[in-house]
This record gives C-alpha cells, structure tokens and sequence, in this order.
C-alpha cells in the first residue's frame, strides 16, 4: 500500500503501538464477580472500573455478554432502585482512574499538551444527552464535562470525544496548573454520568475549570429515575490525538497482568474472594517448627503492586481474618498478622497461640490472600 | 467506606506501628501506613473528620 493511503493521523499516533490508555476498556477481566452487584463508591466487578451513588436509589453492575460486535463482553449497568428527583448534593456516576505516571506523553502543565480521544461504545433504553466526567487530580483539580448524545433507545452507538488541551479557550492544562505528576498517584478520572444534582451540574460542555464541583451540566438526563433503565458500556478507548483510531484488542493475559498491578488474589481467576473453594487454596509453604506456638508464610504478588496493597486473608471456606494451617493430624485456623508488606509480597504470621504444634514438625499454610492497591 | 473496629498492629521485629487492622464494608482487612494506598487515605480522612478514631496496638 501507498503510503499516501494511509490516514497520515493514525501513523502519527501509533507508531509504537499501545494506544490505548484504558486498562481492561475490553471489559475483559473481572476478578472480584461477574455477577450483578450493588455499587457503593467502590470496585465491585469489572476491574479497574469503579462505581459512584449517593442517591435515594440503586444500581448494580454486571457482566454482559451484550456487545456491540456479538462477542466479548460488555459492563452493564440497571438500576434496582429508582430515584425520579436527584437532590442538589446527589450524584451517581462510573469512572476508570489512570496512574499519573501513564499520563507523562500528554505534556500537560507545558504548552505542548496534546489532545485526547475518547471513544466508546454505549447503549441504553432510556435516550437524551448525558455527560462524560474528566477530572486531573494529580496537583490541582480540574475538571472537564462533555456532552454526548444516546440518540436510540437499546442499540449500540459508537461516540467518540476529543478533548483539547484548550478547550473553551481556557489555558489550565497548558499552563503549570494542568501539570501531572510522575508518580503512581490518581493521574486522570474519567467518569460516564448518570444523575448529578444542581450542586455539582453548572458545568460548561467542553470546557476546562478548575471549580471541583462541576461534574456535569444541567442538561445531563436523570437515568436513576425508573428500575427499567440500563447501561450498557464496551470497547473504551483513550488516546493520545485528536482522532479515534479503531479499538486496540489487547489479549486477555495482557490485560490481566496490567489489572494485577492494582488488584489480584490467589484464588482461581473465576473464584470470587470469599468463595467456599474447597480443596483448592493457596499454599503458603511447609516449613519445620521450632517452637511449638507459631508459623509464618510469605506470598509473592503475581505483579509489582502500584502501591502498598490492603490484603485480606480468608479460609478455603470463606471466613475473612484467618488462614488455616495443619502439622501431622491437626488442621485448625488461626488469626494472622503480615509483616514485611511491600509492593512485592507480603508475610503473615500466626498470631496468637497455634495450638498442639510440636517442635520439629512441618507445618502447611493454607487459604486465600487479596491484595488490593486500586487508585 | 463503612470502616469500624480500626486499630493498629505492631511491626514483627520491632514495637512500631506497622498498619491498621479494620472492617471495611464488612470485611476484615490489613492497611498499611501508605498515603498511597486508598484505604488509608480514607482511614486519615474519616480520623482527621473526627468520623473515626483508631485504637492502639495491643
């Protein structure tokens, strides 16, 4: 092919590969559920995707298989509890959070700083505009709210949004305000609204501010209002120009690994932590007794962790607070306390008095670790 | 984050603090005494509000 064939933006933008800025945009991975779940200002199913509320009514999450090519996955939203009349200090929206030092190529804080794309596909019973959400939060806060259209009730739309630097004529991001640290903290969020309430939808469409509390505008639809309403989301892409280029599939190892740095588990990938899980556990390890009161293990994260990682220990059967252990013929369980956590493993020893252990023999160490160090 | 019951742990070989036994939104969890860690952040915030207060090690 010609050179001159080939769009000269999607070389410009790609000549290394790796657009795309979003970790799991494919909705591959779901490490903590699939299965539909209360949102509640936290993870809670697809990875790297977080879920905000505060509203008088509800919303889960869940795997989808819904999709706008007819395979993969999609991350669904529905409402279970409506909410016809959002109060000034209520909201409820979805976001993905990117690590300030994954963000260093868009040159924010100089006047080089660049454009960005967003495109993803969406679907959902209930039409009218809604509002994207992005917010720097690494050194000072600044928003940016984005109007888009869901033009047809239950069919996939493709929407794709560029963001400039200096969009509404505003000189934030291009000045040292807009600056992005080089470090592992929160870099960007980037939220798909579902309701804001007056205090927080007195935004500008497309245009930067520095007011922490323009979340969306007024426009933005209130889709907490019926138990009929969904949300459908797949194939979210982030880039660096002011083109969306077709969606980079990234295989599933990859993405799991690049979801490992900020949330991963000993337990069976499709295991969700708590889960009864029998004889299949992790093994801390077999060593010999010197004492006859205590025993320690140390597991290895299968990735560096973004930062130190909150852990939680659960027996093979589901109890959170202890991990369990055996030597000839005991098997009991036992409270456990880590030592030495970093950003690569973490230890544990039992706490307390490990009862009938004998001097010299081999002690086994077994359950389930979570290590969580989501942005 | 519905966090009760947080109280410090000591370090293993040493009688400093090393995190923060709490229940978070139900389960049982170990936090370190990491800024950049979420939970801890939200432990500081919830303290510093006066929300929250952490026992001492035992």
């Amino acid at each position: 092919m010609a050179l001159s064939k080939v769009n000269p933006n999607f070389v410009e933008q790609t000549p290394y590969g790796r657009r795309n800025i979003i970790i799991n945009g494919a909705m591959q991975v779901w490490q903590r559920t699939t299965a539909a779940t209360s949102a509640g200002n936290t993870y809670a199913t697809v990875d790297r995707f977080a879920f905000g509320v505060n509203t008088d009514g509800a919303y889960t999450t869940e795997q989808s298989t819904d999709t706008p090519t007819g395979t993969g996955y999609s991350l669904k939203a529905q409402v279970t509890t409506a909410d016809t009349s959002i109060s000034s200090g209520q909201y409820a929206y979805m976001y993905h959070e990117i690590e300030a030092q994954n963000l260093q190529h868009l040159l924010y804080g100089t006047s080089a700083a660049k454009s960005i794309t967003l495109s993803f596909w969406v679907k959902s019973n209930k039409t009218g505009i809604y509002t994207i959400i992005l917010r720097k939060l690494s050194g000072t806060d600044c928003h940016l709210v984005y109007e888009y259209t869901i033009d047809s009730a239950n069919t996939w739309e493709k929407k794709e949004i560029t963001i400039s630097p200096t969009a509404g004529s505003t000189s934030i991001i291009t000045t040292s305000t807009g600056a992005i640290s080089n470090d592992n903290a929160r870099g960007i969020q980037l939220g798909w609204n579902f309701a804001f309430g007056s205090n927080y939808n007195g935004a500008t469409n497309n245009t930067w501010t520095t007011n922490t509390n323009h979340y969306a505008t007024s426009n933005q639809v209130n889709w907490m209002d019926s138990t009929s309403n969904n949300f459908y989301l797949a194939e979210v892409q982030l880039e660096v120009g002011d083109t969306a280029t077709p969606f980079e599939h990234r295989s599933f190892g990859e993405e799991l690994a690049l979801c490992q740095r900020y949330y991963c588990k000993t337990y069976n990938y499709t295991d969700p932590p708590g889960t009864n899980t029998g004889s299949s556990y992790w093994v801390g390890g077999s060593m010999a007794q010197t004492t006859t009161n205590t025993w320690g293990a140390v597991w290895d994260y299968p990735a560096t962790m973004r930062a130190l990682p909150t852990t939680t220990v659960y027996t093979a059967a589901g109890t959170s607070g202890q991990l369990q252990y055996s030597s000839g013929s005991l098997t009991a369980t036992g409270v456990v306390q880590e030592f030495g956590k970093g950003s690569e493993r973490v230890g544990f020893f039992h706490n307390g008095t490990a009862s009938s252990l004998t001097a010299g023999y081999g002690v086994t160490i077994y359950g389930h670790i979570v290590a969580d160090a989501e942005l | 984050m519905d966090i009760i019951n947080a109280q410090y742990f000591l370090n293993r070989i040493g009688d400093s603090n090393d995190g923060i036994k709490a229940t978070i939104d139900g389960i049982e969890m170990s936090v370190p005494l990491d800024p950049a860690n979420r939970h801890y952040a939200e432990i500081m915030r919830q303290v510093e509000s006066g929300d929250l207060t952490i026992a001492d090690a035992e």
